[in-house]
């Protein structure tokens, strides 16, 4: 069944687990709409791939508006492909051009293991937040919410940086694997907040602690993370982490 | 009333019953506390809510969620907002008022004790997120923004951008990885639930797939929370996320819990439209663009000119002229029928003629003239005019409109949007009583997962608000009621058999799907099936065609467990395989929501029987027969018995729900 007149070529990366090797698969997909999303191409394709009695490509995916995090194919050597502030369920078809051949990889990074061709394990971001990414604040504790007024400006700055949806685009774009980005927005969301004072100095020392732990690189101020970041986080928060980081370690008896 | 039903509502005052009763329910004490154990299934806002609120009560707590990361729960997508009645705004909000909007917004079918207590804890809801760091739109006074949403006509609703539920859900997730990090709540990421486990009539586990290696568990709890969300992914095309499912609710509704009012569906009005066959999802357009955009189709059948060149005597606006009052702003379910009337009638616009207009052009003017007099540029031309009022929309709805772009190729600041309404979420789920617990004692639900607080139409913005109170502020509570009786249950072995059976259960299931090997694959049962839900089960339903449907579904059924094509292994990660799973509970599911559809003989709320309707299209709601909750219980395979909860309305006066 086709929709559409364009055909294209796809080297997708096949790896059964993450105890085997992988390599580049090549596909001819045709018929393609211009209308459909790139992961809707998937589906055309892993469609094909069952009728032919093949392994479908696995791939993660779920909200497809751009919102959840889940996504994250490595698209010509692009995290989320060629257009800036966008997911790749967001990426539509009509960004290629009829008789492209497209390379399509999963984020590549020792802190993030291959489960299964495109699908990565992120569980390290999950344990970064763990280790300080929070306030304090048991359930009812809180005082009402209008108590301490916080100026929109910081406000703003707080929710910006609060935007991050933990995709893990900035890891796959640094070529050290980085997690400064990730790290430094939660960082600097508590940070800027009035309600993230009390535990200010320990976040950041245990975040960037369990960073480290995880096995993601250093940062080297490439600034191909923020580039590529699908929510345009800005690369000021890494500044803001450094000064905090730096900050801490001088001030408090955590490190 | 049926004697299976009890409500377990609190006697008193409406305004007391949640305070007395909070203030009397049995307590477990600490000590006891370490050594009880809770499952939560789903990490969504009530899901993690809860996980995190029990941890820090001092249960041990497992939560299992499908996703790669409990953050990525569906609960982030939502866009618009967080009702509280804080009356911030000093425009007259109260707890009563918000009790009675969700009340009558929910066309007189939701229970009114479990409303007021939502509306009682709304505002602690706002603190809370607010002291967690949850970064919500603010004034330049520094003090707590709100915006007006559909259905009220206070401004009660909280919000974070269009990324509100985003904004909530990694609050309550910061709150869950910080018990996680404590060591009291034991994560379990890419785990599907596939059986609850019922020892001597109480829920006392679950088993579950670890969704990387394959590997079957068991996994013991003194209670089991489901916080599994909504099954709008029944219709295949819904604005639910891909993996949204019905299969933890469903397998409790199999285990005995009884499912309270599938066929209540909310169809949102605004969202992105079809655009062919290929399509995988629908994206919503949050509804506050109502509070700017007019909604119109040519007053001519079937005109084939550019949206702009159609002149406004020739454009029908056809909510501002059927609901006058309300306009554009009227309740989702409203607004939604009358876009598929116009349609219907033959109106539509786009290749498709199933989309209607949504202009942001008359908006953009005016937004130009205040922004000119702002600026004292008293003589700005239509073109000044006009970039002005662009950029205030921008402003506004930019990351909305940045979105629609992507999607469809097409300028919605130069052309208007083609939108049509798309399944949204499910008022209906597994019946609780009023401390969120199924007939099953141990089992309960909350969230969307439950049906207990949005009647037959939920309003904009309420949603995040149930999940969260649920999660923070009721659970916690109400849990006692049981566990305070089960102090004395020691953590049950998993080799007991009833665990072995469940677990058997599971993998002789996934067995058949590996080994049916026919020729068409998870995905395109799942299309046909949401053809003949959206078709016959849709925003507009008839005896008929409910009939109709469920002689499909029965055939689709058939024909699923004869011709299923499942590709790779169980002991691997395999998305076909869960694929399948959920798929075939769909089905069963999508047959429930036919039969309650065709039980239903009344129009209330998202139910809309094309048999009862008002002279001029209304719903027309039969209070005096079917006032109750619809509790079907599972009785084996497409079979079920009615239970009837009734609703009583003891603090509200009924009335036709009118926004004319």
């Amino acid at each position: 069944m086709s929709e559409g007149n364009m055909n294209l070529t796809l080297k997708v990366w096949r790896q059964k687990n993450a105890k085997v090797n992988g390599s580049l698969e090549t596909y001819q997909v045709n018929g393609i709409s211009e209308d459909m999303s790139f992961l809707e191409m998937f589906d055309v394709l892993n469609e094909r791939l069952v009728s032919e009695e093949k392994e479908p490509i696995a791939f993660d995916h779920d909200c497809r508006e751009g919102i959840c995090g889940a996504c994250s194919m490595y698209i010509n050597g692009r995290p989320h492909g060629p257009l800036e502030a966008v997911t790749t369920c967001q990426l539509h078809m009509r960004s290629f051009k009829d008789g492209d051949t497209i390379v399509v990889e999963p984020w590549r990074a020792t802190a993030f293991p291959v489960v299964k061709d495109l699908v990565v394990d992120r569980a390290a971001f999950d344990r970064i937040i763990a280790a300080g990414g929070y306030v304090s604040v048991n359930t009812g504790n809180a005082q009402d919410g209008n108590a301490i007024p916080i100026p929109k400006e910081e406000a703003d700055k707080a929710f910006a940086a609060a935007a991050c949806i933990g995709c893990g685009a900035c890891v796959a774009a640094c070529k050290n694997a980085s997690a400064m980005l990730f790290v430094s927005a939660k960082v600097s969301q508590l940070a800027l907040l009035p309600q993230g004072q009390p535990e200010r100095e320990e976040r950041a020392i245990k975040m960037v602690a369990q960073m480290d732990a995880e096995g993601f690189g250093n940062c080297t101020n490439t600034g191909a993370c923020a580039i590529e970041c699908p929510k345009e986080i800005s690369l000021e928060n890494i500044a803001r982490l450094n000064r905090e980081y730096l900050g801490s370690s001088i001030a408090s008896t955590v490190a | 009333m049926s004697e299976k039903i009890n409500a377990k509502i609190p006697e008193g005052s409406i305004s007391e019953k949640w305070t007395k009763y909070r203030s009397t329910v049995p307590l477990v004490n600490p000590a006891n506390k370490r050594s009880i154990e809770i499952i939560v299934v789903g990490t969504g806002l009530a899901g993690a809510a809860a996980a995190a609120t029990l941890a820090e009560m001092g249960y041990k707590v497992k939560a299992f969620c499908f996703q790669d990361s409990p953050r990525r729960a569906h609960s982030i997508a939502a866009q618009g907002g967080i009702n509280a009645a804080k009356n911030y705004q000093n425009d007259g909000d109260s707890v009563y008022r918000l009790f009675y909007d969700t009340i009558k917004g929910g066309d007189y079918r939701a229970r009114e004790a479990n409303v007021h207590r939502l509306a009682e804890v709304s505002g602690n809801i706002i603190d809370q997120c607010v002291a967690q760091g949850v970064p919500f739109a603010r004034e330049y006074g520094g003090l707590l923004s709100n915006r007006s949403f559909g259905g009220t006509q206070v401004q009660r609703t909280f919000y974070a951008a269009g990324q509100t539920g985003q904004q909530l859900l990694l609050g309550a997730y910061s709150g869950l990885e910080r018990q996680v990090g404590i060591g009291t709540v034991t994560m379990y990421s890419r785990h599907e639930m596939l059986e609850v486990v019922v020892i001597d009539g109480k829920a006392r586990g679950i088993i579950a797939r670890n969704l990387i290696t394959g590997a079957i568990e068991r996994h013991f709890g003194h209670a089991v929370l489901l916080c599994t969300g909504g099954y709008g992914n029944v219709f295949y095309l819904s604005t639910n996320a891909m993996g949204s499912n019905v299969t933890a609710a469903w397998k409790a509704h199999k285990q005995g819990a009884y499912f309270g009012n599938p066929c209540f569906t909310q169809i949102h009005p605004t969202c992105i439209p079809v655009s062919g066959d290929h399509q995988s999802k629908l994206t919503l357009m949050s509804e506050s663009l109502r509070n700017d955009g007019r909604i119109w189709v040519p007053k001519q059948k079937d005109d084939k000119r550019a949206a702009n060149d159609i002149p406004e005597e020739e454009r029908d606006y056809y909510l501002e002229r059927r609901y006058p009052a309300f306009g554009n702003l009227v309740p989702r379910d409203i607004a939604s029928r009358a876009a598929k009337e116009r349609c219907d009638a033959g109106y539509g616009v786009g290749t498709s003629k199933m989309a209607v207009y949504l202009d942001y052009a008359y908006a953009i003017e005016r937004y130009g003239k205040i922004e000119a007099n702002k600026r004292g540029l008293h003589n700005a031309s239509k073109e000044e005019i006009i970039v002005m009022g662009k950029a205030v929309v921008k402003e506004k709805y930019g990351n909305l409109f940045d979105m629609y772009k992507q999607i469809t190729g097409e300028d919605p600041y130069e052309v208007p949007m083609r939108i049509y309404p798309a399944v949204h979420y499910t008022m209906g789920g597994l019946w609780v009583d009023y401390n969120l617990m199924t007939n099953v004692p141990g089992l309960y639900a909350l969230g969307e997962a439950n049906f207990s607080d949005h009647g037959a139409n939920r309003l904009g913005a309420s949603a995040l608000m149930q999940g969260l109170a649920d999660g923070y502020f009721v659970i916690p509570y109400t849990i006692g009621a049981y566990l305070s009786g089960e102090i004395r249950t020691k953590a049950i072995p998993t080799d007991h058999p009833a665990f072995v059976e469940a677990e058997n259960k599971v993998k002789e299931r996934i067995n058949k799907f590996l080994t049916i090997k026919g020729k068409q694959s998870p995905e395109s049962f799942h299309k046909r099936l949401g053809k003949i839900m959206w078709d016959k089960c849709g925003m507009a339903r008839n005896a008929q065609g409910l009939t109709e449907a469920i002689e499909e579904i029965r055939a689709l059924k058939k024909e699923f467990w004869s011709d299923l094509r499942v590709m790779g292994d169980a002991d691997e990660f395999n998305p076909e395989l869960d694929k399948a799973g959920r798929v075939a509970d769909f089905i069963e599911l999508g047959e429930l929501m036919c039969l309650d559809a065709l039980n239903r003989n009344e129009s209330c709320g998202g139910h809309f029987r094309e048999e009862y309707q008002t002279e001029e299209g209304e719903a027309m709601r039969d209070d005096e027969n079917y006032m109750y909750v619809a509790a079907w219980e599972y009785e084996g395979d497409s079979q079920w018995t009615l239970n009837k909860e009734p609703l009583i309305y003891e603090n509200i006066k009924i009335a036709q729900r009118s926004y004319k």
